[in-house]
């Protein structure tokens, strides 16, 4: 037999997903209905995540089962979100295998919101309205559809920090103090500048950070306008703030401060543990990721410091409900609890993600985290969170992303010229967007 | 025809008419359970792949359909990436079938003599096909990593520097087709392993008489003995090699294969406009012409091993 036949059963399930596509969507939404929905029934709601949400692991759902007797919790989980996204759209083409609860990231919301407002529950229907004033204002309107749909529940934001090895950059002489190199580096000009001392005298093979493509996304993350403007025009092209973040992550490259490890990679994810670089630009989900990446030899060895040149904010998360979803109202009430002030701030206190409720926010303003060399976490994250610009969110802002930051590997891992890595990243992003 | 008599005295008498329609009809209801299936899940999702590739369809709202003709394969011949993927599904397939086949021949010629413990050897050489492309391909990537990775580690002792094996275009196509290669060399050469023991032992005796040394047997009797069966198993793998998917997909964990495009094949071309771009109509395009590219390749393959049948035959 052929050596895969994946490829031909991708083509044979093209037919047969566009086909169901329109099959099921005439029988979807009545059918699911009556199968559920019963009060004081026992119940198993299914969450679908990706990522590291962190409720399993901070027992918020054997809480919420406590709560609520007859309620089970299942949850399924993928780490990376773009393969998550991707089996997401193909079930909601379909309209089965859809979970009660599904995650949706901040830069899929717009989408959600344009193409997909009539797959997800109108949350108002159960009363979502009242809680508005829980939540940071954007990331409430973020998730609002054209005619006031409240389409999902804010988990957390992504303020930006700065997280960095305290004993590599000791043994490179450099300062170790968050406060001071945070005032060293205020801007990325002094960032770039700290970087190339650390190169002089790095330990080992160690380089100043991971790879030029998550110094791009944090600096893009600073600004409010990216891909699209406000219209929803496409701009990022022109877009000067859009320049000067691919100059510094070329300038990175070109100066030699980069481990060129591509984020998410399995070589990337092995470099936490053996120490390959000594800063991270860190959202605050990162966190937990660098906890889980770099293990219990990591603990105190690493710190957070305010981000250079200001903040911004880079993802962040939303729960939804599906229509297919078979038990919509327990559903909601899951979100409704999970999405609260008091569970978002035991998240924080856990795994780092950032809370999007205002009443949250005040709570974890004093958290600190032994990890990160007892930095005041909540403090940093939550004067970011304060201080990042309302980000004009585009329907393909995760795929564009994606193009200029490969276009930037090849400068740095292959030696492209920088002109002409451009010019690939434009043809990828056309491309991208057929 | 004494077969069917007692069934005859069995079953009630049935008009002439009807008996000779139930004989003209019954031989199609026999083979009718394979061919309703191969009409649901072959020929339809065929047929209504090429009826997509026609259409822009967006995954995201699969239900609307907007008429573009043969606008999606004309974009197609003028997308460079299509033909990235083109030439790298052609060069990987070389790279990869070539060495297998050849070392399948090799090892297949090994386990035809007498050895000890002939049959745990040729066992064993089927386990890598037995092992999923998942989990094969993993390993390859970390043994192929750049920082921590087995070869480069090796490549180190010999003083070679590090090669960045997934970044450049030959070092990633041979670390891809190493994975095919290992996969698959051990199954090819149980199928020669049977083709030669299908070749009567007189040929080799008699050849022997004439003073012929093993390799002389190899070319003039094993090979020619051969020759349907290394035709099967090139056709198959220029099958395999057209839809090669996994390897590439799992190599780095990227649709694009690559951070430029280096491996990507067309098949997973075709998985990253359908499922990274959500394009429907443009996936079904590639597949439309991926499909025709393997059947005109068949086909060639199909007339030159007639051609040579006949030339022989006439001689």
């Amino acid at each position: 037999m052929p050596l895969t036949r994946a490829a031909t059963q991708a083509a044979l399930r093209l037919g047969a997903v566009a086909l169901a596509g329109s099959l099921l969507a005439a029988c979807g939404s009545g059918a699911s209905d009556s199968a559920a929905d019963k009060p004081g029934g026992k119940v198993t709601l299914t969450v679908d995540l990706f990522g590291s949400f962190g409720y399993k692991e901070a027992g918020l759902y054997a809480e919420y089962e406590k709560l609520h007797p007859g309620v089970t919790i299942k949850q399924t989980d993928t780490e990376d979100e773009a393969d998550y996204w991707k089996s997401l759209q193909t079930r909601l083409a379909g309209g089965g295998g859809l979970a009660d609860v599904q995650g949706v990231e901040v830069g899929r919301i717009a989408s959600v919101t344009q193409q997909q407002a009539d797959r997800f529950e109108d949350l108002r229907k159960y009363g979502a309205d009242g809680l508005k004033n829980q939540f940071a204002e954007a990331k409430w309107a973020a998730a609002t559809g054209k005619n006031g749909e409240v389409l999902g529940l804010g988990t957390d934001v992504g303020p930006e920090a700065m997280c960095y090895r305290t004993d590599l950059l000791k043994q490179a002489g450099l300062p170790t103090d968050r406060d001071e190199l945070a005032e060293k580096w205020s801007t990325w000009d002094g960032y770039l500048e700290l970087g190339k001392q650390y190169k002089a005298k790095a330990p080992g093979k160690s380089a100043w950070l991971d790879s030029v493509g998550s110094l791009f996304s944090i600096m893009i993350g600073q600004e409010e306008e990216r891909y699209y403007d406000a219209s929803g025009a496409l701009i990022w092209e022109t877009n000067p703030a859009l320049k000067t973040a691919w100059e510094a992550s070329v300038e990175a490259s070109g100066a030699g401060l980069s481990a060129k490890l591509d984020q998410w990679s399995p070589q990337w994810n092995q470099a936490f543990a053996a120490g390959s670089f000594a800063t991270l630009p860190c959202p605050a989900w990162m966190l937990g990721y660098i906890k889980g990446q770099a293990g219990e030899t990591g603990k105190g060895k690493w710190d957070v410091a305010a981000l250079p040149g200001g903040a911004g904010n880079w993802g962040g998360s939303y729960l939804a409900v599906p229509k297919a979803a078979k038990n919509k109202k327990e559903a909601y009430e899951l979100i409704k609890w999970l999405t609260a002030p008091e569970q978002q701030a035991k998240i924080f206190a856990k795994q780092g993600n950032f809370p999007s409720s205002t009443g949250a926010i005040a709570e974890v303003a004093g958290t600190t985290d032994p990890y990160f060399s007892g930095a005041p976490i909540g403090k940093i994250f939550g004067d970011a969170a304060k201080a990042a610009p309302v980000q004009v969110l585009g329907v393909h802002d995760q795929n564009i992303n994606q193009q200029i930051t490969n276009a930037l590997s090849e400068v740095e891992r292959k030696g492209l010229a920088p002109e002409k890595a451009w010019e690939n990243a434009k043809k990828g992003v056309a491309n991208t967007l057929g | 025809m004494t077969l069917t008599a007692p069934a005859k005295a069995v079953t009630a008498p049935r008009p002439p008419g009807l008996r000779r329609l139930w004989r003209a009809v019954s031989p199609y209801t026999y083979v009718a359970p394979f061919f309703t299936l191969f009409a649901a899940f072959g020929l339809f999702p065929l047929v209504y792949t090429a009826y997509v590739s026609l259409h822009r369809v967006e995954l995201q709202d699969p239900g609307t359909m907007e008429w573009r003709g043969l606008g999606n394969y004309t974009a197609l011949f003028g997308d460079e990436f299509f033909w990235t993927a083109l030439r790298n599904t052609f060069t990987i397939g070389v790279l990869s079938t070539v060495p297998q086949l050849v070392m399948a021949l090799a090892l297949a010629h090994l386990l035809n003599h007498r050895l000890r413990g002939r049959t745990f050897l040729r066992t064993a050489m089927l386990l890598p096909y037995a092992t999923s492309v998942a989990a094969a391909t993993l390993v390859f990537a970390q043994l192929f990593g750049r920082d921590f990775g087995l070869f480069n580690y090796v490549l180190g002792l010999v003083g070679a520097g590090p090669v960045d094996w997934q970044s450049g275009t030959l070092s990633s196509q041979i670390a891809v087709s190493t994975i095919v290669v290992w996969r698959w060399t051990g199954y090819n050469a149980l199928i020669y392993l049977a083709g030669m023991q299908s070749i009567p032992s007189e040929l080799y005796e008699a050849a022997e008489m004439d003073g012929a040394s093993r390799w002389r047997q190899f070319f003039h009797v094993t090979l020619p003995g051969l020759r349907p069966t290394i035709l099967f198993t090139v056709v198959v793998s220029t099958i395999g090699a057209t839809q090669l998917f996994g390897e590439p997909l799992l190599f780095e964990g990227s649709m694009s294969g690559g951070i430029s495009h280096q491996y990507q094949t067309l098949g997973l071309y075709m998985y990253e406009q359908g499922w990274g771009f959500f394009h429907l109509g443009r996936a079904a395009a590639i597949a439309w012409v991926m499909f025709l590219l393997i059947l005109v390749m068949v086909g060639a393959n199909a007339l030159v091993a007639r051609r040579r049948s006949r030339k022989e035959a006439g001689r």
